[in-house]
């Protein structure tokens, strides 16, 4: 435990610790394999390797990092159709600074911004729409990408430019919705997981009824954490709790930040905007059915896709990647034989690589305390 | 991207648009205050409340021991510098600059 000492509460820590130890140790019986509690978000595979939480859990219970980076799960057509878009000569393509260095099949928007396109990194997609006013001759794209948490900014600031009239705005929306990816996971036949550690702030976006599902049809546990130390090893805690007593709930550690109901005024953005596509890749799971959203038919005008040719060509991963298989929890990052060679941080094959998110990008930071990977 | 940062909201910006300026550790710009104001309540309402700021926009009002301890494990992470630094220069805004 020799991390616990700098955390925020480390009496707290301690005492969490031991009682998740007191746990495996009544749970050990009868087990053959270690309890494996997937943490959706990549904020939290950040935050458990940062804190170093993986080495102050027993051998019986693991944490399997889930595919909640969204700039891990995109496909690299989809960075080519960004690419596409850059190029034009009519276009400012604006994005947040984490979609940058991520591969397409040819090459990056890092690398398409270093060989002349007009390619700016923006903190927000309002700063895209003030880039569209103050360049009224240009076309101005922002690449839309993330779960729940970012989608309402986008879905406001595609309201906001109707209400302004900017017709030079436009948006590439690449949004992904946490629930049919989850169930997808779910429906796998092979899919070992045994409770959620749930996402925090998509949580507080949509609230904590949508995973109800997994308890009710799944029967597995969900508890939505926050991000201290503390928080994590809480829920977790609290997910073993639910399998000692044979239970599958849904529960909400992080209730401080995260409402039941989501925000009203968020989800209602979201509502107006986007609608559901019938089907959208990712990168290493395939096609998941209704996991994308695209803008809806009032706001067609601001639908980059609409308004430029994208080329939408379904580019395979490397073969010799296995980011399909770290994301689904089925090989840990050391697995991989480019892992760490083939594919590191600076020159990332695969997109888990990229994002600090990403759980290549944090077991080659940290190691892997049981891989011994780094 | 996805973590957000808190910080205090200083100023109304501009009320039809729904505008306020936020400080977060001293580096201020305008975000979107539509998911965190009361309906029908001015947004001068919300001057002096922490808020979780997620790309531009206030996503959740916390209170201040909660922001001060996020603001932690955002350093800790490496997080807040990142979120700092593409809130600073990334941005448009002609209000991000740091506070005097």
């Amino acid at each position: 435990m020799r991390f616990v000492d700098e955390f925020r509460d480390p009496a707290l820590a301690k005492t969490l610790v031991t009682e998740i130890e007191a746990i495996s140790a009544r749970l050990e019986r009868g087990r053959d394999r270690p309890f494996a509690i997937m943490e959706v978000c990549g904020g939290h595979t950040h935050a458990i390797f940062r804190y170093g939480l993986e080495g102050l859990l027993p051998d019986l219970v693991e944490f399997v990092h889930g595919p909640g980076c969204p700039v891990c799960v995109l496909p690299m057509g989809r960075v080519d159709d960004c690419v596409a878009i850059a190029e034009r000569d009519e276009v400012i393509f604006a994005t947040f600074g984490d979609a940058m260095r991520v591969p397409g099949s040819k090459k990056s928007l890092l690398q398409a911004k270093a060989e002349g396109a007009d390619v700016r990194m923006v903190y927000s997609p309002l700063d895209a729409l003030t880039l569209a006013k103050r360049n009224p001759g240009r076309q101005v794209v922002f690449f839309g990408l993330g779960f729940e948490t970012t989608m309402p900014s986008t879905a406001l600031t595609v309201l906001r430019a109707a209400r302004e009239g900017v017709q030079n705005f436009s948006l590439f929306c690449n949004h992904i919705t946490i629930i049919p990816t989850l169930r997808a996971l779910l429906s796998q036949a092979d899919f070992g997981i045994d409770g959620f550690i749930g996402p925090g702030h998509v949580s507080m976006v949509i609230g904590t009824e949508p995973y109800r599902f997994i308890a009710d049809e799944f029967a597995k546990p969900l508890v939505v954490a926050g991000f201290e130390p503390i928080d994590l090893l809480q829920s977790l805690l609290m997910v073993l709790r639910q399998i000692e007593a044979g239970e599958a709930r849904i529960e909400n550690q992080y209730a401080r930040v995260v409402p039941t109901q989501g925000n009203p005024a968020a989800l209602k953005a979201v509502h107006e905007v986007y609608e559901p596509r019938p089907t959208f890749e990712w990168r290493g799971l395939g096609s998941i059915a209704g996991s994308g959203v695209c803008l809806r038919a009032p706001y067609a005008a601001f639908d980059a896709e609409k308004r430029f040719s994208v080329p939408d060509v379904k580019v395979a991963d490397p073969a010799q990647c296995r980011c399909g298989a770290v994301l689904t929890g089925a090989a840990k990052p050391w697995a991989c034989p480019e892992f760490g060679t083939g594919c590191t941080p600076e020159t990332p094959l695969g997109a888990l690589m990229v994002s600090s998110e990403g759980a290549c990008a944090a077991y080659y930071q940290y190691g892997g305390l049981r891989g011994e990977a780094a | 991207m996805c973590l957000g940062i808190p910080g205090r909201i200083v100023a109304v910006a501009d009320e039809e648009a729904m505008l306020c300026v936020v400080d977060v550790s001293g580096v201020r710009r305008t975000v979107d205050v539509v998911c965190v104001a009361t309906p029908d309540a001015p947004l001068d309402t919300l001057v002096g409340r922490w808020v979780l700021v997620h790309v531009g926009f206030a996503m959740s009002v916390i209170d201040e021991d909660e922001a001060a301890a996020t603001l932690k494990v955002l350093t800790e992470i490496g997080e807040a510098a990142a979120e700092m630094e593409a809130l600073a220069s990334g941005s448009l805004d002609p209000l991000a600059t740091p506070a005097a």
